[in-house]
């Protein structure tokens, strides 16, 4: 479904992406981990031509993306829940919702269903909502764009431990459609329960790669490259 | 004495109406696209020209009313498309000396087709004469003017507000490339919004057109009288630049009677208050 071919990018000159390549199989959801700084959002961005890689190529479907607009790479398919939300505050929860809207399996309804909190709080500006609403109403504006891939950069950032086990469930269900991920997490314990399989990233390049079960009997690696302690 | 006053405050909310007309196009076009344009005077004054132009062809003003801010739109959804989107990206300086181009070539083509000294446009018929209200009567033209521009910024209030292109407009205002991630073809958005803010100061040149006639130097004059409104209503701002448009329109309007001299000069004492009191405007955010 995705493959990210041997990409560099860059911000200004400073070289962030030295060569990255990775794949997400249609249904699969795959995490991106790494410690802060290694590039993973650059990732992301590369992916949905906010930066543009100046090497190397992003692929869809088997289509290459260099060269695409950003709103014809999300037309193509590709949502991103950026790291900071990007929740419009002037308009409502609900002008939130609808601006995303596109034909497709999850219409506004099955959304407010999936997340009633939202519902409620429909008529509400965005820059009214809580951290965790925000996230909500952030992935939520992604599945109404009825995407083949998801794109999660750091959902459970800053979140209450409560809030933190509804994305993941909400997560599992969106799974559950077919929907392929990948998701770009800090929190382990929350990739662990998701992924199919990972990848780390350090300094710009892939150091690892490998399937959950691979990940989770190898402890080494986690010292290693995250030392998160999770 | 009380009937003046009542006189001069119908003629200030009609120029109000007028210098929100305007603005509320320069402001949703700085808002959505972070640019300034400073040819909205330029077709401003081409509105007024248009209106004398299809009067001259037609002799209907309803004609001249609907087809001169249409066609102003449609130039400046080319001038967009042509020449405005290659300069997005390049810092505000290049803005101003692009758009300031763009409106000495459009004064100096008037000048070509219609020759240095002004026109005078004649109000149309059925507008003619005046509105008599027990002991007051008013010029109806007038009258259809504050009437008419109240209906379009409704209509336009309720295209901002309540259409999806209206909350594409106001989210890019926060950040484009958002938009963008969310699918939406973000230069359609700009070629749009363009042309419908462009679109609005040729509609109140038309307008004013029968009071004020046409001619070649009222570009400038308008220009600075918008940013005036836009700094006072805050930048983006629709409420800003309807409650400041009608500020400024009363200022004027009541000055002229009470201090002539002083008029101009208690629009920009009005504005230096507001900058100083509320920085980003009565209704801007920072």
């Amino acid at each position: 479904m995705l493959e990210v071919r041997d990409i560099h990018s860059y911000y200004g000159k400073s070289h962030v992406l030295e060569g990255v390549s990775l794949t997400v199989g249609a249904g699969e959801l795959v995490t991106l981990l790494g410690r802060n700084g290694a590039g993973k959002t650059t990732t992301l961005r590369s992916i949905v031509g906010v930066v543009r890689p100046r090497e190397g190529g992003v692929f869809f479907e088997g289509q290459p993306l260099a060269g695409k607009e950003i709103y014809e790479i999300a037309r193509a398919g590709i949502a991103l829940v950026p790291e900071h939300r990007g929740i419009f505050g002037v308009l409502t929860v609900e002008e939130n919702l609808r601006i995303a809207v596109r034909e497709g399996w999850w219409t506004l309804s099955d959304i407010y269903d999936l997340f009633p909190r939202l519902y409620e709080r429909r008529r509400n500006g965005g820059n009214a909502l809580s951290g965790g609403e925000q996230q909500m109403l952030s992935m939520a504006r992604a599945l109404l764009s009825n995407p083949k891939l998801l794109l999660l950069d750091e959902p459970t950032e800053g979140l209450a431990p409560v809030i933190v086990d509804e994305i993941v469930k909400t997560l599992i269900d969106i799974r559950r459609t077919g929907m392929s991920v990948l998701l770009v997490e800090q929190n382990l314990a929350v990739c662990e329960k998701l992924a199919d399989r990972h990848y780390v990233l350090e300094q710009g390049r892939i150091v690892y790669s490998g399937s959950a079960a691979d990940f989770a009997a190898d402890r080494s690696i986690r010292d290693r490259y995250l030392a998160l302690g999770a | 004495m009380l009937n003046l006053y009542l006189f001069q405050i119908l003629n200030g909310l009609g120029l109000g109406m007028i210098y929100f007309l305007i603005s509320v196009g320069l402001t949703i076009i700085f808002g959505l696209l972070n640019f300034v344009n400073f040819a909205h005077g330029g077709f401003f004054m081409l509105g007024a020209y248009f209106c004398y132009a299809l009067l001259q062809a037609t002799g209907q003003f309803w004609v001249a009313l609907v087809a001169g801010p249409l066609a102003v739109g449609a130039m400046a959804w080319v001038a967009e498309k042509v020449l405005i989107r290659r300069a997005y990206h390049l810092p505000h300086t290049f803005h101003i000396l692009i758009t300031v181009g763009v409106a000495l070539i459009l004064q100096e083509a008037c000048i070509i087709v219609w020759g240095p000294i002004g026109k005078s446009i004649p109000i149309p018929e059925t507008l003619q004469g005046v509105v008599i209200m027990g002991k007051f009567a008013y010029p109806k033209y007038r009258l259809f003017l504050i009437l008419f521009s109240a209906v379009i910024g409704f209509a336009l209030w309720v295209l901002l507000e309540r259409t999806r292109f209206g909350a594409l407009v106001r989210a890019g205002s926060e950040s484009t490339e958002m938009v963008s991630l969310l699918g939406a073809d973000i230069y359609k958005l700009f070629s749009l919004t363009f042309a419908l803010g462009v679109g609005l100061a040729g509609l109140a040149g038309v307008l004013s057109g029968p009071i004020r006639g046409a001619h070649p130097f009222m570009g400038p004059e308008v220009l600075g009288l918008a940013f005036v409104v836009v700094v006072i209503g805050g930048m983006g701002s629709f409420t800003g630049a309807l409650v400041g448009g009608l500020i400024i329109g009363l200022v004027q309007s009541l000055m002229s009677s009470l201090w002539p001299e002083g008029a101009s000069l208690m629009i920009y004492g009005a504005m230096a208050a507001v900058i100083l009191l509320r920085p980003y405007g009565l209704f801007g955010r920072a």
